[in-house]
C-alpha cells in the first residue's frame, strides 16, 4: 500500500543476510581475507549508488519472488556459491527475522531505528574500507532525507505494507524458540510489559474534563499489563544511539546462526507432534558448514579467484533432494512424521521449501524489476 | 493476565466475558485497522462477519454457538495499474430501506448486496488525481440515512445517493475537509435534541470533521489533531469516542469541539472502535493485544445549561495474547459479546458474558 516500504524491506532484508554469512564464515574459519572479500563484494552491491536511488524511488513493494530474485544475484556477488536449496533456507532466516523485528517495533516509525541498526552494523564489518564507509553513509544520509519527514500515520501505512509482506510466514528458527520469543506455532511472543513506546503514556488513566476545559476528575483502571515509561528515544541522525535492540546482530560466537529451520502446518495435530519429535536438522545444522569449509580445497592461482559454494544442507545429496521435491504451491498439507529419519528430513525440507513460496501475481512490471536486475548484473 | 475487571456500578450479567468458539477463516487477517464488520440480523439469527485477508475479503455467515453456515469470497476489482490490489476495508450499511456491503481498495469503490452476491455499483479511483509519492486508496466507510461515505487518501470524502433499490447509486458530493489521508468515519441517526452533528470524519493527521449530513453536507466543526492518526471513531448522542494512534481514546462534545475525556487506554495503536449505541458500550481494541470495553453515559453538571458531560467508566479488559489485534466488534445490540481479528490469525475470536 505504501509506496515507501520497498527500501526498508530491502536494507533490512539485505542485513540480515549479511549477519547470518558474516558469522558462518567466521565461525568456520573461513581465511579473514576470503571472507572479508565476499561480505565486501555483497555491500559494494547492496549499495551501490545507482542502485539506492533506483531503490528510493516512490513505488509499490515487489513480489516476493522478485526480492528473492534480488537476493539470489546479491548473495553471488561474489566468489560465494549457493546452490538453490540453500539460498531458500537462507532466505526463511532472513524473513523471519524481519518480521520479527518489524512486529516487535514499539512504534511505526521505530523501522527507521531497526534500519539504522542494520546499517551501523554493516559499518562495524567494513571499518576498513573508507570507500564502502562512505557509500553506507550516504544511503544513511538518503534515508533521513526522504524519511525525516514522513508523518506518524505514513509510518504507520508503511509498517502495515510491510506486515502484509510477511503475513502468512510462520516458520519456526530455533534461535527465537530458544529465546522464547517465538512460540512452537511459529507466531511471535508480543510481551504486554516493559517500557511503552516513546510518545505513549503508561495505560491505566481515565481524565475527565468539564467544558472550560478543566480536569475534574482522575480515575484509574486495570489495564491488564505491566508497563512503565519509555526510558529515552532512540536517534534519527547518521551517527547515534539508537536505543532499540531491534535490527542488531543478534548472531555471535557464543550464539551461533541456528540455520534449522521447520515449517508449521495449519493441522493443529501435526503442530503437537511436530514439537514433541527431535529434528534431526538440528542436531547437524552447526556442523554442516565446517564439513563443508573444512574439506574444502583453496588452490592459489594466478588467475580469478576460485569460487566455493555454502550449502545449508548436511550432504549435497540433501541439498538436491530438497531442491527436487519443492512443491509448486505453498504447501498446508499435514505432514505425518514417519518412523525413518530420513524420510522425515525430506518431508520437512519439502514442506520447508513450500512453506513460504507463494505463487503470486506479479506486483510489479516487468520492466521495472529487470532494470534493477540488469543494473545488478553491470556490476 | 487474561481478564481485568473493574469495580463499577453493578452491572449484572455484563461483565464476565468467557472464550466462545472461534470460527476459522479461509485466509488470515490482514494488518489494518477497523479489519472487521459485523452484521447483525437478529431476525433469522444470523450473524454476518467480513474480514480483509489482502486482495481478497472474507464474508461468513454464522449461526448461534459460532457455527458457521457459509462463506464467500470478494476480490478486489483489477482496474488500471500493475500490481494486484489490496483491499483496504470491508464495511456493511445499514441504509433505511437496504443493506449494502461495501469494499475499499486502492482501485476504487465497489457495492454489493449485502450477502455479497451481485456487485450493484463500481466506483473507479481518479489516477488523474494519482500523487507519485502517496499511493491512491480509498478507506473510511460509513452509511448516513441514504447515503454512503467514503474517504480518500487524498482527504476527499466521497457521499454517494443510495436508492431504496438497484443499482442507480449516484456520487452526490465530494466533501473537501481534510488535509491528509482518510481513516475513518463514523455516523449516527440525527437526534431529537438540538445536536445536529450525524457524520463524523477522521484522518491520518488526527484531525476530526463534524457534519451535518443532507442533499449538502455542511461542516459544523473541526476538532483538531496533536500529530497523531486517528485510526478509528464513533459517534454516540454526539459525543465522537475517538481512537489515535498513540494507544488514547478520547470523548468530545461535538456541537463545541470540546474534549472531556482522556484516555490512557492502550500501549500500541488502536485498531478499532465499536458501539452497542442502544446501552452505551464503547469497545476498543489495539496493537498491545488487549481489548477494553467502557460503559459511556452523560452527565449534567448541576445547574448548568450548557450540554451534558460525557462520563466513562472502564467494565471489562480480555488479553489475546500473542496477537496483533487488527479489528473488533460487538455481535450484539446490548454489547454482551464481541468478536476480535488478529494479524495474520486464520480465525475469528470470539467473547460472550451471556
Amino acid at each position: 500500500m505504501s509506496v515507501r516500504a520497498l527500501p526498508l524491506l530491502f536494507l533490512n532484508l539485505g542485513g540480515e543476510m549479511l549477519y547470518i554469512l558474516d558469522q558462518r564464515l567466521r565461525a568456520q574459519n573461513i581465511p579473514g581475507d576470503k571472507a572479508r572479500r565476499v561480505l565486501h563484494d555483497i555491500i559494494l552491491t547492496m549499495f551501490n549508488k545507482s542502485f539506492i536511488e533506483e531503490l528510493l524511488k516512490p513505488q509499490e513493494l515487489y513480489s516476493k519472488k522478485a526480492l528473492r530474485t534480488i537476493y539470489d544475484r546479491l548473495a553471488h556477488a561474489s566468489i560465494m556459491k549457493l546452490n538453490q536449496a540453500s539460498m531458500d533456507k537462507l532466505y526463511d532466516l532472513m524473513t523471519m527475522a524481519l518480521k520479527y523485528q518489524v512486529l516487535l517495533c514499539p512504534r511505526p516509525k521505530d523501522v527507521l531505528l531497526v534500519t539504522f541498526n542494520h546499517l551501523d552494523t554493516i559499518k562495524g564489518l567494513i571499518q576498513d574500507n573508507p570507500a564502502l564507509l562512505h557509500l553506507v553513509d550516504e544511503t544513511l544520509r538518503q534515508l533521513i532525507e526522504v524519511y525525516g519527514g514522513l508523518s506518524a500515520g505514513e509510518f504507520q501505512l508503511i509498517r502495515q505494507t510491510l506486515l502484509t509482506f510477511f503475513q502468512d510466514l510462520h516458520i519456526r528458527v530455533s534461535l527465537f524458540l530458544k529465546d522464547k520469543v517465538q512460540n512452537s506455532n511459529g507466531r511471535f511472543v508480543l510481551p504486554v510489559s516493559g517500557p511503552v513506546p516513546w510518545g505513549i503514556e503508561v495505560p491505566g488513566l481515565i481524565r475527565m474534563f468539564d467544558n472550560k476545559g478543566e480536569e475534574v476528575r482522575r480515575v484509574e483502571f486495570p489495564h491488564g499489563g505491566n508497563y512503565v515509561t519509555a526510558p529515552k528515544e532512540g536517534s534519527f541522525e547518521v551517527y547515534g544511539d539508537r536505543v532499540l535492540k531491534l535490527g542488531t546482530n543478534m548472531y555471535s560466537v557464543n550464539r551461533p546462526v541456528e540455520t534449522h529451520t521447520s515449517g508449521t502446518s495449519k493441522n493443529l495435530s501435526s503442530q503437537a507432534q511436530q514439537s514433541i519429535a527431535p529434528n534431526p536438522l538440528a542436531k547437524e545444522e552447526l556442523n554442516f558448514l565446517a564439513k563443508l569449509m573444512g574439506g574444502m580445497e583453496i588452490k592459489k592461482t594466478s588467475g580469478p579467484e576460485p569460487g566455493f559454494r555454502l550449502n545449508l544442507f548436511t550432504t549435497d545429496e540433501e541439498e538436491e533432494q530438497a531442491a527436487l521435491t519443492r512443491p509448486e504451491e505453498l504447501s498446508h498439507e499435514v505432514v505425518n512424521i514417519q518412523a525413518t529419519q530420513d524420510q522425515q528430513r525430506n518431508q520437512e525440507l519439502a514442506r520447508i521449501m513450500g512453506e513460504f513460496e507463494v505463487m503470486d501475481q506479479p506486483r510489479w512490471s516487468a520492466s521495472k524489476g529487470d532494470d534493477l536486475l540488469a543494473m545488478m548484473d553491470e556490476l | 493476565m487474561v481478564a481485568a475487571d473493574s469495580e463499577g456500578p453493578s452491572d449484572p450479567g455484563v461483565r464476565m466475558f468467557r472464550r466462545q468458539r472461534s470460527i476459522p477463516l479461509r485466509g488470515s487477517a490482514a494488518a489494518l485497522s477497523n479489519n472487521l464488520s459485523v452484521l447483525q440480523l437478529p431476525v433469522c439469527n444470523l450473524t454476518h462477519f467480513g474480514v480483509v485477508h489482502g486482495p481478497s475479503a472474507q464474508l461468513l455467515s454464522v449461526a448461534p454457538e459460532g457455527v458457521p453456515l457459509a462463506q464467500r469470497q470478494l476480490h478486489a476489482k483489477e482496474g488500471a495499474g500493475v500490481s494486484s490490489p489490496l483491499i483496504t476495508q470491508v464495511h456493511w450499511c445499514a441504509l433505511p430501506f437496504r443493506v449494502l456491503l461495501v469494499l475499499t481498495s486502492h482501485r476504487g469503490i465497489q457495492m454489493y448486496e449485502s450477502d455479497g452476491s451481485v456487485m450493484v455499483y463500481w466506483h473507479a479511483l481518479d489516477s488523474r488525481d494519482a500523487s507519485p509519492v502517496q499511493a491512491m486508496f480509498a478507506r473510511g466507510i460509513a452509511s448516513c440515512g441514504h447515503f454512503i461515505c467514503v474517504g480518500m487518501w487524498s482527504g476527499r470524502v466521497l457521499v454517494f445517493d443510495i436508492p431504496a433499490k438497484g443499482p442507480n447509486i449516484v456520487l452526490s458530493e465530494e466533501l473537501a475537509g481534510h488535509p491528509t489521508s482518510v481513516t475513518d468515519i463514523a455516523s449516527e441517526p440525527a437526534q431529537e435534541q438540538d445536536c445536529m452533528a450525524d457524520v463524523v470524519t477522521a484522518d491520518d493527521s488526527g484531525l476530526l470533521c463534524v457534519w451535518r449530513s443532507g442533499p449538502e453536507f455542511k461542516l459544523l466543526t473541526r476538532i483538531p489533531g496533536f500529530g497523531v492518526p486517528c485510526t478509528s471513531v464513533q459517534l454516540w448522542k454526539g459525543i465522537a469516542a475517538v481512537g489515535y494512534g498513540n494507544g488514547q481514546v478520547r470523548l468530545y462534545e461535538t456541537s463545541t469541539g470540546a474534549l472531556h475525556v482522556q484516555i490512557n487506554a492502550h500501549a500500541r495503536a488502536i485498531c478499532a472502535l465499536d458501539l452497542a449505541p442502544e446501552v452505551g458500550k464503547l469497545l476498543s481494541a489495539a496493537e498491545d493485544t488487549f481489548v477494553h470495553i467502557w460503559k459511556l453515559s452523560k452527565r449534567t453538571e448541576s445547574g448548568c445549561t450548557e450540554p451534558s458531560l460525557p462520563q466513562v467508566e472502564h467494565c471489562h479488559g480480555e488479553c489475546v495474547p500473542d496477537t496483533q489485534v487488527c479489528g473488533a466488534r460487538f455481535c450484539d445490540p446490548s454489547g454482551s459479546s464481541f468478536a476480535v481479528t488478529g494479524y495474520d490469525l486464520a480465525e475469528i475470536l470470539t467473547f460472550s458474558s451471556e
